[in-house]
């Protein structure tokens, strides 16, 4: 075993670092990562265009592509790397729907034709997408989902309803699934299509629990699409999603952005007394700070393995599902300790002068509770490793 | 022994499950997070008629005489439907006023609060951020017949509405804190008193008050000079149990409408209820619940009773708020997506949760006060 990065990857992380230090110092007012926060306001949506725009000129949108879309064939190493010190700084500029979802489906399963049509416009930044797949009735289970796509000569017509469709207000492009056979059983009769937002779509907000903008319903009302703009075959939708999970999945960033937000914790406790001594010499407070780091350094070996399994090209179901969800939660116990070890002061609301960090856990305390159920909750990500990892019966 | 309410405690708790349903409505609740006053005058004047503002406040001033274990039931019914009213900072202060007021402070208030006509503020908290008596820095200066106060007052609820705030000010600097702290009964609109609210997760109208000289003729003195500091133990410690109660009341809407939004909700064919994880999800929150709303009763028994109950209620709290930020987390989580929208309600329990573990004590400083109990 020998846990070093090789020369290269030194090089490459170093270059990251210098970048994202840069991009960092132009974060708007008040801003404090997250990764839905781009979508909450101008502002913020303003400055992850500005840094992917930057990204996509160093050719770091695709660094595991084929060059010959644009990528640089760089392995799952080398986009942990990225994707970690990415986060640390707290810089956006990588659209996590386009890059990681929708990019790696296009790459498995379709044709060339719409490989040259949709992957050089993803490295360059070009189009923002959003995912139009859950439903209010499909959540968990997916496959169930209603909405319908009927053929009509070169077109398919497609009425129904999304939900939680994160970015959707910002975006231009929506990748979604819909039903095209309701007679056959739920996971083959789905088609997966890539589609420009236009008329036909409609968006409607929802406001998350902090009364913030990130995601939205979206409605199809005999919404026309070209069956050019399938992705694979019809009807093997499902199996789309399933290549399209393909990406780097170790949720280092996540693990990498809460050790961040924990440094600067701690630099806040010794600065701030409590009873007359610095925070940072309170035992309790101590503790619960040491615990955190603690988890923090042990998840991201784990998302290190993680991605060595996948650089190795394995298939990691229940390794993956393990590192979404202890990370995840581990973001909702940080943010609720770090309200709790500040006291009266940690439910303030950005805007006061009294708020610590611009309100910075008064709203993540919140916002991170949408991470344990994005992406599959917690309880699914259990029953995959009970499934597929340990291979309990069903 | 008998762990019943009493037939009257049944019938109050039955008025105020039924106005909370007719009268009362998460709609409502949006409407005053949002609301800079967070009064609704008509809803106010309501609850006055039904008499709840004169439960704590003895017949011979207007009041019907009630007992702690009387609010008790209100307060569990209040936090059940995220009341929003200056209601628990006036019977806070309405306690100190009946335990430790004049004849003449206690004519002039407390039929005027019975009446709904008066709010008070309880101006404690600082931002020192504690609820001891070190914690206190704001100072009253006697000067002839009067005090004169500055200091600067956080996390102060119904500042904003209040008529009149219980104040908390250092009269004598030197010797151990506790000694030295004396209570005013200061009006809101004293020339020197400045309230920027503030805002915060639970949209609970709290508020920094500034004194700045603002004078208070002596008579304005709640309680004994420079002895003021046991009222405040005393006032904390059921203001302690009476958010236990309404963190109990929420908890019981968590856990009935995650139950059956669990019996409700399918995914894969079948109500997610019926998957063991959530099913023992649901079996610990009622099982935690339960055990949080039995034992507030308890503590709530002995400081109705006059029993010295310190440890109790130091325990009483810091596991209701514990209970109640885990199962309200754990009730997002059985919610799904439709859990963390602003809409739903789950949110505003949520929400109320982060805040109450922290007001009043929260759990760790709680425990220290335990240990100090138990470790002689
Ligand atoms: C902040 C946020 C952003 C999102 N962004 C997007 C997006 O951009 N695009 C998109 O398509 N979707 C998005 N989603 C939707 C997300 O994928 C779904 O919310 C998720 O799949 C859960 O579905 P649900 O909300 O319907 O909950 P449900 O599936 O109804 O689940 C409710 C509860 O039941 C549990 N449960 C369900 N089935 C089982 C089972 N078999 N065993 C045990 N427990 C079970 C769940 O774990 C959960 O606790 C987002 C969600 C959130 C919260």
């Amino acid at each position: 075993m020998d846990f070093r990065l090789t020369p290269e990857q030194e090089a490459l992380k170093s270059a990251f670092e210098e970048f994202f230090k840069e991009e960092e110092k132009r974060a708007p007012e008040g801003w404090s990562g997250g990764m839905f926060s781009i979508f909450e306001s101008e502002e913020n949506w303003a400055y992850h265009r500005s840094v992917a725009e930057k990204l996509a000129k160093k050719g770091w949108l695709c660094l595991p592509w084929p060059k010959k879309y644009g990528g640089q064939e760089h392995s799952y190493i080398e986009q942990l790397i990225f994707n970690e010190v990415r986060a640390y700084y707290r810089v956006p500029g990588v659209d996590m729907w386009g890059s990681q979802i929708v990019a790696p489906s296009i790459l498995e399963c379709a044709s060339e034709e719409l490989k040259q049509e949709w992957l050089p416009r993803i490295a360059r930044a070009e189009i923002n997408w959003c995912q139009g797949w859950s439903e209010p009735n499909a959540g968990s289970d997916l496959a169930s989902l209603t909405t319908r796509a009927v053929e009509d000569g070169d077109d398919f017509v497609i009425n129904g309803q999304k939900i939680w469709t994160t970015g959707a207000h910002r975006a231009d492009h929506i990748f979604f699934l819909a039903r095209t056979d309701p007679t056959v059983p739920k996971h083959k009769g789905i088609t997966y299509f890539v589609s420009e937002i236009r008329e036909g779509i409609t968006i409607r907000p929802l406001l998350f629990m902090h009364s913030k903008h990130e995601y939205n319903e979206v409605f199809f009302d005999d919404f026309r699409i070209s069956k050019k703009n399938v992705v694979g075959q019809v009807n093997q939708g499902w199996y789309v999603t399933m290549a399209g999970i393909n990406f780097e999945r170790s949720m280092i960033g996540s693990v990498a952005e809460v050790k961040r937000d924990l440094e600067e914790f701690i630099e806040f406790c010794k600065e701030t007394k409590r009873n007359g001594q610095p925070l940072a010499k309170d035992p309790l407070t101590r503790h619960k700070l040491a615990e955190f780091a603690l988890e923090l350094e042990v998840a991201r070996q784990w998302a290190y393995y993680v991605a060595w399994l996948q650089s190795k090209g394995n298939l990691v179901p229940a390794e993956s599902s393990a590192a979404k969800y202890f990370s995840s939660e581990l973001t909702v116990r940080f943010a609720n300790t770090m309200v709790e070890i500040m006291g009266l002061y940690g439910t303030l609301k950005a805007g006061s002068k009294w708020a610590k960090f611009h309100g910075k856990y008064e709203d993540m305390c919140q916002a991170s509770l949408g991470t344990t159920i994005a992406g599959g909750t917690t309880e699914t990500m259990k029953n995959i490793i009970a499934w597929m990892g340990l291979k309990l019966p069903r | 022994m008998n762990l019943d309410f009493t037939e009257e405690q049944e019938a109050l708790k039955k008025t105020a499950r039924d106005f909370m349903t007719k009268t009362w409505s998460s709609a409502l609740v949006r409407e005053l997070e949002e609301h800079p006053t967070g009064l609704k005058e008509d809803i106010w004047r309501q609850i006055a008629e039904l008499g709840w503002l004169a439960v704590a406040i003895p017949e011979e001033y207007d009041g019907v005489g009630g007992r702690f274990m009387d609010l008790i039931v209100l307060f569990e019914e209040m936090g059940r439907a995220c009341f929003i009213a200056p209601f628990f900072s006036t019977v806070i202060c309405t306690l100190a006023i009946v335990a430790a007021g004049s004849e003449e402070q206690k004519k002039e208030i407390l039929p005027r609060v019975a009446n709904g006509e008066m709010v008070l503020s309880l101006a404690l908290a600082e931002p020192s951020a504690r609820y001891d008596a070190a914690g206190i820095a704001t100072r009253a200066a006697a000067n002839k017949d009067e005090y004169v106060i500055n200091g600067t007052k956080l996390f102060i609820h119904d500042a904003q509405v209040a008529h009149c705030f219980l104040c908390v000010a250092r009269t004598r600097t030197e010797g151990p804190p506790e000694d030295g702290i004396t209570l005013f009964l200061v009006d809101a609109k004293s020339p020197g008193v400045k309230i920027t609210p503030l805002h915060t997760i639970a949209d609970d109208k709290q508020n920094e008050v500034i004194f700045e000289n603002v004078k208070v003729a002596k008579g304005q003195v709640l309680g004994p000079i420079e002895k003021g500091f046991p009222v405040i133990e005393m006032l904390l410690e059921q203001a302690a149990i009476a958010k236990c109660a309404e963190m109990v009341g929420g908890a019981d809407w968590v856990i009935e409408n995650c139950t059956s939004y669990a019996k409700e909700r399918a995914q894969y064919g079948k109500p997610i209820g019926s998957y063991g994880i959530i099913q023992h999800y649901l079996a610990e929150m009622w099982t935690e619940i339960g055990i949080a709303k039995r034992f507030t009763y308890y503590a709530a028994w002995l400081l109705d009773q006059g029993i010295p109950c310190r440890k109790e209620v130091a325990m009483a709290k810091a596991w209701a708020s514990e209970v109640y930020k885990r199962w309200t987390r754990m009730g997002v989580q059985v919610f799904g997506g439709i859990g963390t929208t602003r809409e739903h309600d789950m949110g505003l329990y949520y929400r109320r949760a982060r805040q109450a573990a922290l007001l009043f004590g929260d759990p760790d400083s709680l425990r220290e006060k335990i240990a100090q109990e138990i470790i002689l």
